[in-house]
């Protein structure tokens, strides 16, 4: 065990201006702990994040020969690459550095308890020093990375991700499932807000593309193998030859180093029945936009003339716990593309009588001019709540929409519809081999899921695999765009040099307590535990670059030969043992 | 003699339970201070015998503020981290501890006023049940 050598540890307390200090006796806290075996020194200060405190910790690593370092600050959300940097600089192993919580999870939790803050803080403080006593050194797992990239899916977010890439100097290979690039955006007509041709747009890319001699596009393709890490992915790309009689299939081996998803989104496709879903003079967002692409003098729906369209809102969207597998979410696009087909399809039928029926109108941001422009051309509003969604009936050969209308009071108002348009929201795509292929996660919502919605939002837990665009979650074209250039710089940010550094934090098994009963295997959603030999018997051993660090091997040992680094036995038990420890004066 | 103030240790996950356990701190929502978090990557990484340490060693309860759906790592996260507490809950009621004293519930970035519910009401609990006698765990070794 580390504690066996002596160990030079640096306690630093923070004060933060007040936030800290104004419900934490700090300088008792650091009395107490200056006790503790194993610190070299325990100061506080006002601001340990400040350029003089940073420095004050540098000279006391390189003076006193500090081997470990606890700062009791913030959240470790702000500052622990703060100060993991600070500790490189100074010469002492970044990851002998702990950062302890007591702003957010100590003093402002606890402002109504001065005296149990501190108790709260000394403990805590405590806990890391005896976390880092226990804190080998470790280095960061390096690995090679190759400069090509496979961006997936050639909608709006792939095509202008391929595009940054090339340009950085990144060799991309693309790919898309369809016979076609585009996705959504290649389908659709003037966009708001400069009215911009979707289908012209998609082939302007498209002729960027080609322009391009280090990007490679595959249609009719998909992913289908995936092995090797971060850097270094060996992928198997298989492409349909749809020209052929058989359709037969060709495989295609690539390595890269880093992949960007951008699978794209599923629209909504509403249950027969569903708001009359499924009979003549019902259709969704897209098919009616679809409709008004199709140009002439009059607006046509299946041969008869369209003058009045009710367009019912969240359908698929915003869906009650009584639906099965509710989506739950609001797919935040479609507000703003009914209100910008109603506008359109005033200017080009003004004959159009547009209803819009709405449970909350969400065109956020600039998107509340296409409201404001809905109304002044002569689109009516009526809004329901969820408890009382719009019934659309039959009505001889059109249709009847009746709702109670809450801007009028509750009123009961029924509207004679020619055309029924449901404002059908966005759904995760069925992507299921790609998903069991790159084993990404899924939210609660089925899109694919980040590791953080704030500071991470385009990184997974697969290193090297990023998500980008609508398959992340409703977007629209210009926020999938927003999103796959962040993805874009991740990705690059990370081949470019040439190598990759890994977290250390990863599993390890004891081989002498292993006795290979195989769980570990079996429990780790990555395939990162492999059967070695080890002496004369065979033992469980981690693939470090392969390992996510998420410790689902520890419980499912039954000889505790599963350890994780920074999160051991030892580590969490000694923690445990300070936190339990009850100061004299607590009852 | 001063009212029982039950002493909580939390495990909570980097990603996930952390920032809404750092949120309802940052508003200022109060619960006890007894209440101490370790933080792990993932709740699936939790071992019963951590738990019954903390029960042996002077802690109340634990209570495992779990990734659920939310996991970035484990698709059946909440399956996983269930079987944990499942572990652990039968170990204490072998030694006649309450299984009661082991919770769990799913608790996302945003979750600052629910966690501060479940430390409210957790913490009252505990206070039904009184003490955990330390006594009882031990002697059984880590894994009891």
């Amino acid at each position: 065990m580390m504690e066996e050598k002596k160990r030079k540890i640096g306690v630093y307390i923070c004060h933060c201006g007040g936030n800290i200090s104004d419900h934490v006796d700090v300088e008792a806290v650091r009395e107490q702990v200056e006790e503790q075996y194993g610190v070299t020194v325990a100061r506080t200060s006002m601001f340990t994040c400040s350029d003089a405190s940073q420095n004050e910790m540098m000279k006391d690593i390189q003076e006193q020969g500090l081997d470990g370092m606890v700062v009791a600050s913030c959240s470790p959300k702000l500052h622990l690459t703060t100060f993991r940097n600070m500790s490189t600089r100074a010469g002492l192993n970044p990851f002998q550095y702990v950062q302890v919580n007591i702003r957010e999870q100590c003093s402002w939790a606890h402002a109504d308890d001065h005296e149990g803050a501190t108790c709260k803080a000394a403990n805590l403080v405590g806990a890391g020093i005896e976390k880092v006593m226990r804190q080998e050194a470790l280095q960061p797992i390096r690995v090679t990375s190759v400069k090509r990239v496979l961006v997936i899916g050639a909608g709006i977010a792939g095509l202008r991700a391929a595009l940054e890439l090339a340009d950085l100097g990144v060799e991309v290979f693309l790919i898309e499932k369809e016979p076609a690039v585009g996705g959504m955006v290649g389908r659709l007509g003037e966009m708001f807000p400069a009215d911009k041709n979707g289908v012209e747009l998609i082939a302007m890319l498209l002729a960027e593309v080609k322009k391009r001699p280090n990007i490679t596009l595959f249609l009719n393709a998909e992913l289908a193998e995936k092995s090797g890490h971060i850097g270094e992915f060996e992928l198997t790309i298989r492409i349909r030859n749809a020209a052929a009689a058989d359709r037969t299939e060709e495989a295609v081996r690539i390595q890269v180093g880093a992949i960007l998803v951008a699978s794209g989104f599923a629209e909504y496709e509403p249950k027969p029945g569903e708001y009359g879903f499924g009979q003549p003079g019902v259709v969704t967002l897209s098919e009616f936009e679809r409709l008004l692409q199709e140009g002439g003098e009059k607006l046509l729906h299946d041969g008869s003339e369209v003058k009045k369209i009710a367009f019912v809102y969240c359908v698929g969207s915003r869906q009650g716990q009584e639906t099965e597998n509710a989506n739950r979410w609001c797919s935040r696009y479609c507000c703003s593309a009914a209100a910008h087909l109603a506008v359109q399809a005033k200017k080009k039928f003004p004959g159009a009588q547009c209803y819009h029926f709405y449970r909350d109108m969400r065109t956020y941001g600039k998107f509340e001019s296409l409201y404001e422009e809905a109304g002044k051309s002569g689109s009516l509003f009526l809004r329901f709540d969820a408890e009382h969604p719009p019934r659309v009936e039959k009505n001889g050969g059109s249709w009847l929409v009746t709702v109670q209308d809450l801007l009028t009071g509750g009123d009961e108002v029924a509207v004679p519809a020619d055309l029924v348009v449901l404002v059908t929201g966005m759904t995760a795509r069925a992507n299921d081999e790609l998903t069991c292929v790159l084993k990404l996660p899924l939210g609660a919502e089925r899109f694919y899921n980040e590791i953080h919605p704030k500071l991470r939002p385009v990184e997974t837990v697969i290193d090297g695999v990023y998500i980008a665009g609508s398959c992340q979650g409703p977007k629209n074209a210009g926020e999938s765009v927003v999103s796959s250039l962040a993805a874009v710089a991740k990705a690059a940010a990370l081949l470019i040099k040439g190598y990759v550094d890994l977290q250390p934090f990863v599993a390890y098994v004891k081989a002498d307590l292993c006795a290979w009963c195989g769980q570990c295997a079996a429990a780790c959603p990555y395939s990162a535990i492999e059967k070695v030999t080890y002496g004369d018997k065979e033992v469980a051993q981690v693939v470090d670059v392969l390992c996510k660090g998420c410790g689902a091997c520890l419980p499912v040992c039954p000889l505790d030969a599963t350890q994780l680094k920074g999160y051991t036995d030892e580590q969490i038990e000694a923690m445990i043992d300070v936190l339990a420890r009850e100061a004299a004066h607590e009852g | 003699m001063s009212e029982f103030n039950p002493r909580i240790l939390v495990f909570s996950t980097d990603n996930v339970s952390d920032p809404g356990i750092d949120l309802a701190g940052r508003n200022k929502m109060h619960y006890p201070a007894k209440v101490f978090v370790i933080t792990l990557p993932c709740s699936s990484a939790i071992k019963p015998r951590w738990i019954t340490h903390a029960l042996r060693s002077g802690f109340d309860g634990v209570f495992i503020a779990a990734d659920g759906s939310d996991c970035s790592y484990v698709p059946d996260c909440t399956k996983r981290t269930a079987a944990v507490v499942g572990s652990a809950q039968a170990q204490l009621k072998e030694k006649a501890l309450e299984p009661a004293r082991v919770r769990m519930a799913a608790v996302c970035s945003v979750c600052a006023e629910s966690f501060q519910k479940h430390m409210l009401s957790f913490s009252a609990a505990l206070r039904k049940l009184g003490r955990a006698d330390g006594r009882k765990v031990q002697g059984g070794g880590h894994g009891l």
